[in-house]
């Protein structure tokens, strides 16, 4: 039992990392790249206008997919190396 | 075959098609009524839950937003698609581990409080509602438009399908009817702007025929939107924002609130496994981002292509657009699509020169030595998407797809919402607080007339709508950012929040936030009854009420946690569900109490 406690904790501490990774890029590419950092990335030129103005209208969005389906990859392996899953 | 009776077969036989799902797919349980019986695949889920959350807004007014905003108005793309990210994380696994049937269920467990379960349920009613009635209105707008039916005929059919396949089928047949709709909404956005794109850029992929070049100009699209933009007194559209504080606080609280909105977290209960729910939120997603992806296409290219309409000197290279600007088309001599519109009210010409010409400018700013004397040409934000087959002279059969799709998307996320409301009438008021003996039988014919009932108040909303309809949005994604989602996350990620800290911190944060956009917008939204007037001057730190939901997200949090810190910690028991929601194994199917 508490072998299982533990090993449930250590599960837990994983995914906890996990996630404010994950978070860190999700403010990153959308706080970050597409409103306050716009000015810095103005330099560079996409289709038109700026790096910046395509994470706000494209970029972040096409990131925001790549970030739950890499988190639910990478929980589906955490599930099992810690023998929680289903 | 005139354009009415191609609309009339189209919408008619989307509707056929709600109703034989209906048919198919009666509830024979409650859990078939509140989750559809637990079994649905994690793509179809992630589909229908795209549905759920593509309003009529989205469908509808999201393109007409980006175009009148530009780059200001980002933040409705980064928020809307945002929320799925921290619910994917932070809510959606735990939730469907845990395994009941509602977002009130959690609450009041988790928190071992009826007084917790029932300021959810509240929380939930007041988002729900004031988000259903757009849908009905929205309903109503495209039928009276298409059909040529009144508004108020639309809205008592739109209500009539609905009630036909949520009160037979419950969760179970608005999960079917849902991805019937999706297709259909998706495939009646995309058909439209590929033309545009293809027609504009040469690339038929909208969302890289924005970023290519403008084929008349030769110069990317965007440069030249701007240019155009510009030489008619607007700033450019791809101009960055000063507030930059509010930006961010507007795109996070739109975030929060997406997470928090209980309509979309019960989808995610209809999942076999917890693995799933993470799944399917990856795959809501996609299926969103056809949608959301395109646009932002449909706004810039709409924008261009109505400013060359009225300006056809503006469309191809321009040495001066002082002196291409001099001539704006004659009144008389209007595009049909312009003419079509007009009838419905929704773009309006006044000659206020006296030239005969259309002069569409913005009025800011003076231009009177150009002999113009005010805006001549209104044309609702609304219509860009409505009006697109004819503004580029597609087929009639394209319009009856753009009438099908538009009440798709107001239906199914009423529907949603109508399930939310009446399971948490059904289950959580009747079942578990008040009468927790009922039976299977007697809780099925509470559900069914809780949802008739939610029906017919949104009908009788639909048809008289408050005044301050525009801006329940508001107060939607307000409480549900900060009363709901703060309450979720701390019962999954803080094992020691208590009961005390839970209800403190989602009264406060539901408080300061109704008192906030309250102050701006009026008190309980009656006109003119504002405290301080709704301008960037009086907002405290540059803060709109709009984007307040996510401060109301904070002092959710900080609250909660300064009472629970100097209260008693909760119950073993509470604890131990606490750690067993956190990982996948041992979850059964989503089961009743």
């Amino acid at each position: 039992m508490a072998d299982d406690k533990s090993n449930a904790a250590e599960y837990w501490k994983a995914n906890v990392r996990l996630i404010a990774g994950c978070l860190a890029v999700w403010a990153f590419v959308s706080y970050g790249c597409a409103i306050l950092f716009r000015p810095l990335l103005a330099g560079i030129p996409v289709g038109g206008t700026d790096l910046g103005f395509w994470f706000a209208q494209q970029g972040s969005i096409l990131t925001f997919i790549g970030i739950i389906f890499f988190y639910a990859w990478k929980m589906n392996r955490l599930d099992r190396k810690f023998g929680l899953e289903e | 075959m005139s354009q009415f009776a191609i609309n009339l077969l189209f919408v008619g036989a989307s509707f056929a098609l709600y109703i034989g799902i209906a048919i198919w797919a009666r509830a024979g349980s409650t859990k078939d009524f509140y989750v559809a019986g637990g079994g649905v695949h994690p793509i179809t889920n992630g589909m229908a839950t795209a549905a759920d959350w593509m309003s009529a807004a989205s469908f509808i007014s999201m393109a007409g937003l980006l175009a009148s905003g530009g780059y200001a108005n980002s933040t409705f793309l980064m928020g809307w698609t945002g929320g799925y990210v921290i619910l994917a994380m932070l809510l959606a696994p735990y939730l469907r581990k845990f395994g009941k049937f509602t977002v009130p269920d959690f609450i009041g467990d988790r928190f071992y409080s009826n007084t917790a379960r029932l300021v959810a349920i509240v929380c939930l009613i007041v988002a729900s509602v004031t988000y259903v009635i757009g849908q009905m209105t929205g309903a109503g707008v495209a039928f009276s438009r298409f059909l040529e039916v009144s508004n108020t005929w639309g809205i008592w059919l739109a209500a009539l399908i609905v009630f036909l396949y949520a009160v037979f089928g419950g969760m179970k047949g608005i999960t079917y009817t849902q991805v019937a709709q999706y297709i259909v909404l998706i495939i009646a956005y995309t058909i439209p702007a590929v033309f545009i794109a293809f027609q504009l850029t040469g690339n038929p992929i909208p969302m890289f025929g924005m970023f290519s070049t403008h084929s008349e100009s030769g110069m990317p699209l965007l440069a030249k939107l701007n240019d155009v933009v510009n030489a008619l007194g607007f700033r450019d559209y791809t101009a960055d924002v000063d507030n930059k504080l509010n930006m961010v606080l507007f795109t996070l609280s739109l975030m929060v609130g997406t997470a928090g909105l209980p309509h979309v977290i019960i989808r995610f209960f209809t999942v076999p496994k917890v693995a799933d729910a993470r799944w399917s939120a990856g795959w809501a997603l996609v299926f969103i981002a056809l949608l959301y992806l395109t646009a932002p296409a449909v706004g810039s290219m709409a924008r261009l292509n109505l400013a060359t309409t009225v300006y056809p000197e503006m469309a191809g290279q321009v040495e001066n657009y002082e002196e291409a600007a001099q001539n704006p088309i004659l009144y008389e001599e209007r595009p049909d699509w312009v003419r079509t519109w007009e009838e419905t009210g929704l773009i309006n010409f006044t000659d206020l020169n006296n030239d005969g010409r259309i002069q569409m400018y913005n009025d800011s700013v003076d231009f009177s030595d150009r002999g113009w004397e005010g805006n001549e040409l209104t044309v609702n934000n609304d219509i860009l998407v409505l009006a697109n087959p004819e503004i580029a002279n597609l087929p009639g059969w394209v319009i009856g797809l753009i009438a099908a799709g538009g009440i798709a998307a107001a239906l199914s996320t009423a529907a949603g919402l109508l399930l939310a409301i009446s399971s948490a009438i059904s289950h959580d008021l009747i079942k578990t607080m008040i009468n927790p003996k009922i039976t299977e039988k007697g809780e099925m014919l509470a559900a069914r007339i809780s949802m008739g009932g939610a029906i017919l108040l949104a009908t009788y909303l639909g048809l008289n709508p408050p005044g301050f309809a525009a801006q329940t949005v508001a107060l939607a994604f307000g409480i549900a950012g900060a009363s709901l989602f703060p309450a979720l996350m701390m019962g999954i990620f803080s094992k020691r929040m208590n009961n005390s800290g839970a209800i403190a911190g989602m009264l406060a944060g539901l408080i300061c936030t109704l008192l906030y956009i309250f102050t701006y917008l009026g008190w309980f939204f009656i006109p003119d009854t504002n405290t301080l007037a709704n301008t960037p001057d009086n907002w405290i730190f540059g803060i709109s009420p709009l984007s307040f939901g996510a401060v109301g997200a904070m002092i959710n949090f900080a609250v909660a946690f300064s009472v629970s810190s100097v209260t008693a910690a909760p119950p073993q028991e509470i604890q131990d569900l606490v750690e067993s929601v956190r990982f996948p194994k041992g979850a059964g199917m989503a089961v009743d109490h």
